[in-house]
């Protein structure tokens, strides 16, 4: 570690704005008339777009060549992680009081929940690992090969959106979507080394 | 086992009824007092006014009202957008008067109803009645209306009527929600006949003693309060009368989710949650969900023999 990176504070500080946000529409009675389904809803809107951003920095370091923005990723995931775990203690908490009967039924029966608490592990054991320390533990092939789970997050978060949509798909194919143009994005700097390695072998 | 039963200890028993009641007669003598005595002559093109009088039912609840502001800016109604809020945003578009409702089918005498008519030749009187939505939440509301029986009383159902198809408008211009294809336009209901014609069902042209708001389905809507609430179709048009059973919006757009009889029931979960609790507005904790709504008392013979989990 060199010298302290200021932009880290700043990403830090936005990262909060919505959190902040939140807490202002709870006290001013700004989720209007059912707010607790509201704000289950808020949670996991910051958690999947947290998510996107996350998705987004490798691609936008290929394409833009700008490799700082690295130092910015994981960050990014751990607010990904953060408005998740928000989520869940909102749906867990304050909508079912933490009656694990009731909940155990939830997560069992209905598969966009199922697919929901699959997802929230996933980012809990990305988060879990995201530290150093465990970088160096796990070793760098073993932890990146973890860290690829983040992909099978973003499209399960994703489908586990649209799934809980009565009828209006729009806005979670919109992330869906999204969300795979970021994974598609990945593999076209790795097919361009293939197809130069290809030329110059041949 | 402990089985706590609301339905022997409600909010009737903690409410003395006198004081009640003398807080509606209040607020609705004010009413009066305030657009009627004190202005006669502009009390009819008053922003809010009241629809009078209205008789009391022995049907209505007694548990506490959700406020108004909550009944106008929480609503589902597509057909100006599928957020919560969008309704009460975007329906200023649509024009409640001149309105009129086609009666027909397999009627007598099949009518058109003009709505001022229908309101002033119809006895209104104040149900209060719980709302239980499919997506768990509930309200109580205020509803003024006539029971639809006696709006079928004047066409005169053949002896072929079983069903009653329901259609809302289906106009663009006023209804912007429709100009997506989130579900097959216009919105459309039924009821058994025999649905149709008990007390519970009534339509309804306001809510808190005011005509009703454009969100909450102006300027006349059903209301079937043991059915989940997709089922009281808002801005009614016509009404047919049909022999077989007619198709519905959400039935059409999601059948293994809705299905033709939507009665609340607890014990028959919708596929993507549960239905046992809901969750009162205004209040944090969920409360247990009744049985047809706690309406069973009226309505469980009209399913007798019938298999729930099949005809949910």
């Amino acid at each position: 570690m060199r010298r302290r990176d200021p932009w880290k504070a700043v990403l830090f500080v936005i990262g909060l704005v919505p959190a902040a946000w939140l807490v202002w529409l709870v006290l001013s009675g700004g989720l209007g008339a059912n707010p607790i389904k509201e704000g289950i809803h808020f949670t996991g809107l910051w958690a999947i777009r947290f998510l996107c951003l996350a998705l987004a920095v490798t691609p936008f370091m290929r394409l833009s060549g700008i490799k700082t923005i690295m130092r910015y990723r994981r960050m990014i995931g751990l607010y990904a992680f953060f408005y998740a775990l928000l989520h869940v203690l909102t749906y867990a908490g304050v909508d079912q009081f933490f009656n694990l009967h009731d909940i155990w039924k939830d997560v069992a029966k209905r598969p966009f929940i199922m697919l929901g608490f699959a997802t929230f592990l996933i980012l809990l054991a990305l988060a879990v690992t995201s530290t150093n320390k465990m970088v160096r533990r796990l070793g760098g092939r073993r932890w990146q090969a973890l860290h690829r789970l983040v992909y099978g997050a973003g499209i399960m978060a994703a489908i586990h959106f649209t799934m809980s949509v009565k009828a209006d798909v729009t806005e979670p194919l919109i992330y869906l979507s999204i969300i795979l143009v970021l994974l598609a994005l990945r593999m076209v700097p790795a097919l361009q080394r293939k197809r130069r390695h290809d030329l110059s072998a041949a | 086992m402990l089985i706590r039963n609301r339905q022997i200890l409600s909010e009737n028993d903690v409410t003395p009824e006198a004081l009640y009641v003398n807080r509606r007669a209040f607020m609705v003598a004010g009413g009066a007092l305030a657009l009627g005595a004190a202005f006669p002559a502009f009390a009819a093109p008053a922003a809010a006014p009241s629809l009078g009088t209205l008789a009391h039912s022995r049907f209505s609840t007694t548990e506490k009202e959700t406020p108004l502001t909550d009944v106008t800016h929480y609503n589902n109604f597509y057909e100006f957008g599928t957020d919560k809020e969008d309704p009460s945003r975007n329906a200023g578009t649509l024009r409640p008067r001149p309105w009129s409702l086609i009666v027909d089918g397999e009627v007598a005498t099949p009518k058109t109803f003009d709505i001022d008519a229908l309101m002033k030749a119809m006895p209104l009187e104040e149900r209060i009645y719980r709302l239980r939505c499919v997506e768990a939440w509930s309200m109580v509301i205020p509803w003024a209306g006539f029971p639809l029986k006696a709006l079928l009383d004047q066409v005169q159902p053949t002896s072929k009527a079983r069903y009653l198809a329901f259609e809302t408008l289906h106009d663009p211009k006023q209804m912007p929600g429709q100009r997506s294809a989130v579900l097959t336009w216009p919105y459309r209901e039924g009821l058994r006949l025999d649905e149709a014609m008990n007390p519970l069902a009534i339509l309804a042209v306001g809510l808190y003693g005011r005509p009703l708001e454009n969100q909450n389905g102006a300027p006349i809507r059903l209301v079937v309060p043991w059915k989940y609430g997709f089922k009281s179709i808002k801005s009614i048009t016509r009404i047919r009368l049909t022999e077989r059973q007619p198709v519905t919006a959400w039935n059409l757009s999601a059948p293994q989710e809705y299905g033709f009889y939507a009665n609340v029931n607890p014990t028959v979960d919708h596929p993507r949650w549960s239905q046992a609790k809901e969750r009162r507005i205004g209040e944090f904790f969920r409360r247990e969900t009744l049985m047809f709504n706690g309406y069973g008392e009226e309505v469980a013979g009209l399913y007798k023999g019938m298999d729930l989990r099949r005809y949910f």
